[in-house]
């Protein structure tokens, strides 16, 4: 039943509200960019430029000459390599408590991870995923590579 | 029969021979910069391996196989190599202190906002974030409008050098977070302060 009203509020507020630009929920934010380095949200692909905003729900991708550097609202820094794929599944910090979560996935290509104040505050807030693996993060700097050997 | 037999074996080893692994995963667990060195835990199916020393690694050929090792450094950044370079600068922090009840830095603390300066100078796309925090002589409202005040005194001064107000956040923390705890009423310099975090 509670999930009846819930849809029916939310299905109501779709029809009735008029769209608002709301300010954008930033997770972390370019600071490297090298060649083609693009954001993909909301089904649309953008290039990325020093100084992107980065959100939970992004996809980041690089090309074959491609590098990226994003430093995250609590300090942690991912860098991705070329013909990488890294989507930013989940982002949320409270920067008073440090608590929070970030999960991200490294679908292929190679990934630099420093953690930040997530990690340091809970060994379980920070996660990343790749296709065949879990990475748990206990306040680290760790690399990742993944993918099918003939890419 | 037997001859179906022997040619269904040789198929299954040819098979077996050319079978590639499906994947080439490789994780490796770096020494902290603090000279720290943390922790991964690797799942792959059910199957775990930790890593919990510098260059300790991880290959996952399939899912469910997690093989531990150890790379070297030199491979590690022969992999790695582009990904490592693109890492942005490592965020850092200042602490300048002020004058008893104003929000006037203390002459040291004005020569050192010089470096803060440069430092974000340095850096694409900085982001600043300005704590304020005062000592606990006063009552907590008045601490907590001080702690501002501070705060955007720092931001001013950075403003007023050209860096865009907009990537400058203030807070104030009044006299909840000393750096050196006191009983309350306690005049203590190293609490009336600033912290800058650069990014």
């Amino acid at each position: 039943m509670a999930r009846l009203i819930v849809g029916l509020a939310a299905a109501v507020m779709m029809t009735a509200t008029i769209p608002v630009s709301l300010p954008a929920q930033e997770a972390g934010h370019v600071k490297v960019a090298r060649g083609v380095v693009e954001i993909e949200r909301a089904g649309q692909k953008a290039p990325a430029a020093i100084g992107a905003a980065v959100q939970a729900g992004d996809v980041v991708t690089t090309g074959a000459d491609g590098s990226v550097g994003i430093t995250f609202l609590d300090n942690s820094l991912l860098s991705a390599g070329p013909n990488s794929v890294l989507a930013i599944d989940r982002f949320a910090f409270d920067s008073t408590t440090h608590q929070g979560g970030f999960e991200s996935s490294l679908r292929k290509g190679t990934l630099a991870v420093v953690s930040g104040k997530l990690a340091k505050q809970s060994p379980e807030a920070m996660k990343v995923k790749t296709p065949a693996a879990v990475l748990g993060v206990r306040g680290t700097e760790f690399l990742v590579r993944t993918g099918d050997p003939k890419d | 029969m037997r001859r179906l037999a022997g040619l269904a074996a040789l198929a299954l080893l040819l098979l077996a021979g050319c079978a590639k692994p499906a994947r080439n995963d490789l994780y490796v667990l770096l020494p902290g910069a603090d000279g720290k060195t943390g922790a991964l835990s690797v799942d792959s199916d059910g199957k775990q391996a930790v890593l919990d020393q510098p260059y300790a690694a991880a290959r996952v050929k399939a899912p469910g196989q997690v093989e531990p090792g150890v790379v070297s450094e030199q491979e590690a950044r022969q992999v790695f190599g582009a990904a490592l370079a693109a890492q942005p600068g490592r965020p850092t922090s200042f602490i300048l202190y002020f004058l008893e009840a104003r929000d006037e830095l203390t002459p040291d603390s004005r020569q050192l906002l010089r470096q803060v300066v440069d430092e974000i100078g340095r850096r694409p796309a900085p982001e600043i974030v300005v704590i304020g925090h005062t000592d606990r002589v006063g009552p907590v409202p008045y601490n907590d409008t001080l702690s501002l005040r501070r705060a955007e005194r720092v931001r001013d001064e950075l403003v007023k050098v050209g860096i865009p107000a907009d990537r400058i956040r203030v807070e104030g923390r009044g006299e909840r977070e000393p750096l050196v705890p006191t009983p309350d009423e306690v005049p203590e310099p190293r609490n009336r302060r600033v912290e800058i975090s650069v990014r």
